[in-house]
């Protein structure tokens, strides 16, 4: 269990490989913290995902050599970033520059997400708002009277089935269903 | 209606997305390719020592004499350089191309000795030991080879060998009318 223990935490403890070389770093702290951050952010050309630091390819080398020559010709990190551009396209960037080419890679999905809740959004409105019933015809005010008795009054479905068949059209089938109407006696 | 359309909505994503895969598959996209950014713009900087004893370095002037020249980037320890060495011979014997030969991250020695042992198709050598001329020309390895043109100015780059094909629909066309 100690033993399990104790490896567990080695394994906790472990930090990712850098394949930069101790041979390569430059002696100054500050330019070798500058290159290890742009170091991460350029695609190795060979490897597809992996950054020039974490590739051990030649070209890899040669690339984070390149990086550290031009830091301390006095470069700013946008430079160095426009020398490797210049060379090897946008590809070399881990993280795309925004621009014509790579808008649907930005916006595509916040717009398809925009699309599907304004979708949404829009069902649950037009749920809501129904719009609002035609007024009843002549007709249809007469067999309603007809439904509720004659006065006019509602007849609680418990008093229409004691009414013996007393309201006229007691024989139609009311949208109430039959048991409200007194079918039994039918 | 539209409540239909919006149940419509996740089938139509699906045939959308299944469509782009398959064209993925089917057009031969490879989205590996790094492309070139090179392609239309002024040959990089070049100057080269020799890789042959005696010669003079190799320098950009030698890209701007009139005539559209190929630059090939090898090494002695490349396969895919050596299964596309007989068709630069073959330019350079049959079709008089000028053809640049840069050893890249190889031995000289070693770079000589490949040549004199398959023929020597470069009419100019030279060496990039520490791979620094191949940063400056966007390569990614070896073998890549650029055409360019009487300007100076790149037309054509190829990544990996080049192949019978690339020699009939690209190199021919672009030697005898300077663009492929």
């Amino acid at each position: 269990m100690r033993l399990v223990l104790a490896l567990l935490t080695m394994m906790l403890l472990a930090l990712p490989a850098f394949a930069v070389d101790p041979s390569e770093m430059l002696k100054d702290p500050a330019l070798e913290a500058r290159a290890r951050e742009i170091g991460q952010t350029l695609r190795c050309v060979v490897c597809q995902n992996q950054s020039i630091d974490d590739s051990a390819a030649e070209v890899a080398r040669d690339m984070r050599r390149a990086v550290r020559e031009r830091l301390s010709a006095g470069d700013s990190d946008g430079q160095v970033y426009d020398f490797m551009v210049a060379r090897y396209g946008d590809y070399v960037l881990l993280k795309p520059p925004f621009k014509l080419g790579t808008l649907v890679l930005w916006l595509g999905a916040p717009l398809l997400l925009l699309v599907a809740a304004s979708a949404i959004m829009l069902t649950a409105l037009r749920r809501r708002a129904t719009a609002p019933l035609p007024p009843l015809s002549d007709e249809e005010r007469e067999r309603l009277r007809s439904l509720l008795g004659r006065d006019g009054s509602a007849v609680a479905p418990s008093e229409a089935r004691r009414s013996r068949g007393a309201s006229p059209g007691s024989d139609k089938v009311s949208p109430l269903g039959p048991s409200a109407l007194g079918r039994d006696d039918a | 209606m539209s409540r239909r359309l919006l149940f419509l909505l996740p089938l139509a994503t699906l045939a959308l997305m299944a469509g782009f895969f398959a064209w993925s598959l089917m057009a031969g996209r490879d989205p590996a390719s790094i492309g070139s950014v090179m392609v239309g713009r002024p040959a990089p900087r070049l100057d080269v020592r020799a890789l042959r004893d005696g010669d003079k370095p190799i320098t950009d002037a030698m890209l701007r004499t009139g005539k559209p020249t190929i630059v090939n980037f090898f090494a002695s320890w490349c396969t895919p350089c050596l299964a596309e060495h007989p068709l630069f011979t073959r330019l350079a014997q049959r079709d008089g191309a000028v053809i640049i030969g840069i050893a890249w991250k190889n031995k000289p020695e070693e770079a000589r000795a490949w040549l004199a042992k398959l023929g020597d198709p470069f009419l100019y050598a030279g060496q990039d030991f520490d791979g620094r001329t191949g940063i400056d020309w966007g390569l990614s390895g070896v073998p890549e080879t650029y055409l360019i043109d009487g300007n100076g100015i790149v037309r054509f780059h190829f990544r990996g060998p080049i192949t019978e094909k690339d020699v009939r629909d690209t190199i021919l066309p672009f030697l005898k009318g300077g663009k492929p």
